[in-house]
């Protein structure tokens, strides 16, 4: 094996991105563009097995380990951050690509880590980068980038803490399958949840990936969760609960998105829907299950990217993110309009693309186990992933009604990165033995069958269907602002309806009552806390002698009793 | 060579000593600071060199003037307070050019060669404490670095200063008095004022007089826990850091407490600890509640400070927190936790304080406020400010990561997991303090009133530069500051009875 071998790809990626500020336009542009290439070529000189060691403290961590999982993982991360590149190159803050470099470096050392004490300290990387890329949106990115970071930090120490405990616990530090039964390994699980936008944190997701810029979305949208997918995969697959909540994931996802009118939130939600199928597919535990959600973090990574890309596009070119600003765009953006259409194609898991090769296998799994409920619910979220995203996004930006705005089409760079992973997106769907031979457990599953190919468009059918049906009333109520009671609207049956008001009114009491709470524990921390608060404010010299005085008794009186 | 090579121990102290006299008698501000920039420079190389002979050779004892202990006064250099010899004196060595300008722009010509002065006699006798194996004698170095630190805090700008110098005067004298006194009593039990004697004639004396020890370790703990700024004795604190010039801040904050706390560890581990059973008495668990109080609540006043110098004053009380929690834990992960922490909150303060004074000599505040957008102004003083923040944070690859990690192992060692999720939970408070700044450090757009505002000159930025570099360095190999805090505590706890 060559000397190369040695050389952590993702380090490559990180110490890249570090210099990126420091280099002249020009060079900036090819190194951008050359990094990830290095970067996957290292991914491919990585042998099976531990590979490079380094003392840490009393442990010998393992920075470097690989296997058909890590390198399946480690490719489209680096696939991704060349697409991501080449997409951003006009990207003028150099912050953000810098940021983006790092933060896709550190998700691959998390899926070459050998060890969880490795995991946490690129994990933790990666939450910095990611909290980078957000706030160099600008100003109107700052607040969202705090409670992004804020949640992701409540993740570090939740998976810190779990760690401490499980290498106190066991003595060892190898990240290998476990088994949910000691608090630390269920802290560990905690902090890998909160990543992979499990509820009940989901909403960190929609919240601060659409405040990011027109680029940084793309980036982000491939990264943090599906490390969290991979981490789970690798550390608690066949895990009963999370069939539960990769399920509560899926409709969260949809609800929203169908409830949303900004065209990058409703990607955002759907980030969370499907991701969701593939907590699901860990959850259940087969091989055939866990190849599923493998090969579904591939091609959704491609798609979302895709997605992303599309809408980036739009943005770039109009400035606009609502649904109700834009439509009528295939005139003059056919190529955005056709690279979108792809990517929801893809994501409906039409017959031809990479969606309906990776996710079927999820169903599939469900199905020979005989997890009926599992498989209808599946069955049932496919067709509203249809509707939310597969047209909702599609139909809203680029048809619909005419808005009147004439972009042009974005630049070269852009409009090859859409087509490089569209190319993608059709190959894959095409033929997906170049997928399945990547995976970690031998494949035996033909996708292409008559039922499932009619069974899959009938259902994409009919969703459709539904949704032209009821654009009368999506069209109208988007007009106003969107509401919790535009589901009961939709529904018109007053069960629902009651249930919804129901809903909505307990929802907005608690969120009343969380607010409220919050409000008065900060203000309680604050009267002591704060500035002239009785902890904060200078003492009198006589209060503060009379304490050492009444801590000198302390000790004393508590020593004697 | 071979003349001065047994003499060391008396020249770390001796040395500094007369520098003060030199500098008082020279009067002029350059050629005062040219001998404390030599003096300082010269501290850890003797440092290093005893530390060096430590590690090949064992504790030193070096006999004051020939007299031979426990009548004489001895000098002992163990691996323990090699490690703090160490790193007070590289720490002064460090942050002794970013003098120069700082005290320049901050204090009026006529008493700049006596702020040197003051320096070098704190400097000695926080040396003094920390090498003197003579309980007496470290009451004398403590008084000696108390009143001229007095004299740095009241040689502030603003006068506010000046009383916050006289409340620290008034509690240092009330814990010099409070410690001298449990001197006082070890005294009468043992008839001994050597620290190696005390232990050993402690024990006996145990039978006989538990009650006098008892409240002889209460003084001792009272009074060292006001000097080491223990909540909630730590109320003197924020207002002698926050008024003090900023290099004083950043040198006392590196070293004054630090060398508390090597005293209460002494006492605890290397006196008391090895004469009665620590765990009859309730010590530990006082402690670590207290410890636990300071995480908490000095994080959260910190949250809401606008004075970015008190905000990080309050995070020193927390930070102590964390050490004395090691020390309460008491176990080798923990002690060497709190031990560690030590050095790496010398490290990440000093590189803060430091670029808090960058900020102040450029811009002239240290409002939160008035600071929006410093950041695009002075972006390599607040970068390294940036990473020190993550530091405090305890983000993995820096230096505060390693001392959050061994105290969460302390912590499990005692089955404590709630303490655990305090340890690690806590630095969630310190992202939020550390957060405010970062934000409208770089996130905002620059105010006019720091548009002029760039890094500083060179002899500033260096120091800055360096301890930036170390909370990098120290989080990535600790085969020096873990690895001799776990060998001091493995020393430590191996004479507990």
């Amino acid at each position: 094996m060559s000397s190369l071998a040695v050389v952590p790809p993702g380090v490559v990626l990180i110490v890249g991105g570090l210099l990126l500020p420091f280099l002249e336009q020009r060079v900036r542009r090819l190194a951008l563009l050359l990094l990830p290439l290095a970067t996957l070529y290292l991914v491919w000189l990585v042998p099976d097995g531990a590979q490079l060691h380094a003392r840490f403290l009393a442990y010998e961590l393992t920075l470097l380990k690989g296997d058909a999982l890590s390198r399946l993982f480690a490719t489209v991360f680096a696939l991704m951050a060349f697409a991501g590149g080449l997409f951003a190159l006009n990207q003028e803050r150099v912050a953000e690509l810098a940021a983006a470099y790092c933060y896709a470096g550190s998700a691959i050392g998390v899926v070459f880590a050998g060890d969880l004490i490795s995991v946490f300290i690129f994990w933790e990387a990666m939450a910095i980068g990611s909290t980078l890329v957000i706030w160099s949106a600008g100003p109107s990115a700052r607040r969202a980038g705090l409670r992004y970071a804020a949640i992701h930090l409540l993740g570090g120490v939740l998976l810190m803490a779990g760690v401490a405990g499980e290498i106190a616990a066991t003595g060892t530090l190898a990240f290998e399958r476990m088994a949910l039964d000691t608090l630390p390994r269920g802290l560990i699980l905690a902090g890998f949840l909160i990543n992979v936008g499990a509820p009940p944190l989901s909403a960190w997701l929609p919240d601060a990936y659409p405040e990011s810029s027109w680029s940084g979305m793309v980036f982000l949208s491939a990264f943090t969760t599906k490390t969290a997918v991979y981490v789970l995969l690798r550390g608690f697959p066949g895990t009963e609960l999370l069939i539960w909540i990769g399920l509560f994931m899926v409709f969260y996802g949809i609800v929203f998105a169908i409830l949303e009118n900004d065209m990058r939130r409703i990607l955002a939600y759907s980030i969370v829907n499907q991701v969701g199928f593939m907590v699901t597919g860990i959850g259940i535990g087969t091989e055939m299950a866990l190849n599923g959600a493998t090969a579904h973090a591939f091609s959704h990574i491609i798609y979302k990217a895709l997605l992303l890309m599309s809408a980036g596009s739009v943005l770039y070119m109009t400035g606009k993110r609502k649904c109700t600003d834009l439509g009528g765009l295939f005139r003059t953006m056919p190529l955005t309009a056709v690279c979108g259409i792809v990517g929801a194609l893809s994501i409906s898991s039409f017959p031809l693309t990479s969606g309906f090769v990776s996710k079927s296998m999820i169903a599939e799994a469900a199905g020979t186990l005989r997890l009926e409920a599992v498989w209808y619910l599946l069955a049932a979220a496919s067709a509203g992933v249809f509707l939310h995203a597969g047209i909702k996004f599609p139909w809203f930006v680029f048809f619909q009604k005419d808005s009147g705005l004439r972009p042009a089409e974005p630049p070269w760079n852009m409009r090859t990165a859409m087509i490089l992973f569209a190319a993608l997106c059709v190959g894959f769907g095409v033929a997906p033995g170049a997928l399945y031979a990547l995976l970690p457990f031998p494949v035996d599953y033909v996708p292409y069958t008559a039922s499932h190919v009619v069974f899959q468009l009938q259902l994409l059918l009919f969703s459709g269907l539904a949704f032209f049906l009821m654009l009368g009333w999506l069209k109208r109520t988007l007009t106003i602002t969107l509401d919790v009671d535009w589901l009961y609207r939709r529904v018109g049956i007053s069960l629902a309806q009651a249930f919804d008001r129901g809903v909505a009114v307990a929802w907005q009491g608690v969120t009343a009552a969380a607010e409220r709470v919050t409000r008065d524990v900060v203000r309680a921390v604050h009267r002591h806390h704060g500035p002239d608060g009785a902890l904060a404010r200078p003492w009198p010299t006589g209060s503060m002698a009379f304490w050492a005085t009444v801590m000198l008794a302390a000790y004393l009186v508590l020593s004697y009793l | 060579m071979t003349t001065v090579l047994p003499h060391l121990p008396a020249l770390q102290v001796v040395i500094p000593l007369l520098g003060a006299v030199l500098c008082a008698l020279l009067r002029r501000p350059a050629p005062a600071f040219g001998l404390a920039l030599a003096v300082s420079w010269l501290m850890p190389v003797i440092a290093a060199a005893l530390l060096w002979q430590v590690i090949q050779g064992g504790p030193i004892s070096y006999h004051m003037g020939g007299w031979a202990p426990p009548w004489g006064i001895e000098y002992r250099v163990d691996l323990l307070n090699g490690f703090v010899l160490l790193l007070v004196a590289a720490v002064g060595a460090a942050i002794m050019p970013f003098a120069w300008h700082s005290v320049g722009f901050e204090i009026d010509e006529g008493r700049r060669a006596w702020f040197y002065c003051m320096y070098l006699l704190c400097l000695a006798g926080l040396l003094g404490i920390a090498i003197t194996g003579d309980a007496f004698n470290a009451f004398v170095f403590l008084e000696i670095s108390s009143l001229s630190s007095y004299v740095l805090i009241a040689l502030g700008r603003d006068r506010r200063a000046l009383l916050a110098s006289f409340q620290y005067l008034v509690m240092g004298t009330i814990g010099a008095t409070f410690y001298v006194i449990g001197v006082g009593f070890l005294y009468l039990l043992t008839g001994s004022l050597n620290m190696v004697d005390i232990a050993q004639r402690l024990g006996p004396a145990w039978a006989e007089h538990p009650r006098a020890i008892v409240a002889a370790l209460a003084f001792v703990s009272a009074g060292v826990g006001l000097k080491l700024a223990l909540f909630p004795l730590h109320v003197w604190l924020p207002n002698a850091y926050a008024h003090a010039p900023s290099w004083v801040t950043v040198f006392l904050s590196a070293t004054a407490t630090k060398v508390a706390i090597y005293l209460l560890i002494r006492f605890y581990f290397s006196i008391f600890g090895v004469a009665i059973a620590f765990d009859t008495l309730p010590i530990a668990q006082i402690v670590i509640a207290l410890s636990i109080a300071a995480m908490v609540i000095a994080s959260l006043i910190a949250v809401f400070e606008s004075d970015v110098k008190r905000m990080l004053a309050y995070s020193s009380v927390a930070q102590i927190g964390y050490i004395t929690l090691g020390i309460g834990l008491a176990n080798q992960a923990g002690l060497t936790g709190g031990l560690v922490h030590v050095f790496n909150h010398a490290v990440m303060k000093a590189a803060l304080f430091l670029a808090i004074g960058a900020v102040f000599y450029r811009a002239g505040t240290v409002n939160l406020a008035e600071l929006s957008g410093i950041g695009r102004k002075m972006p390599v003083t607040l970068a390294v400010f940036t990473i020190a923040g993550f530091g405090l944070v305890g983000t993995p690859g820096t230096a505060g990561f390693i001392s959050k990690w061994y105290l969460a192992l302390g912590a499990l060692d005692q089955g404590w997991w709630v303490l655990v999720l305090v340890i690690v939970g806590s630095s969630l408070i310190a992202m939020v303090y550390v957060g405010r700044v970062l934000e409208i450090a770089w996130l905002r757009e620059p105010t006019p009133a720091i548009a002029r505002a760039s890094d500083p000159p060179l002899p500033m930025l260096l120091p800055i530069l360096l301890l930036g570099a170390a909370t990098i360095y120290f989080g990535i190999d600790t085969q020096w500051s873990a690895g001799i805090a776990e060998a001091s505590a493995q020393a430590l706890l191996g004479g507990l009875r």
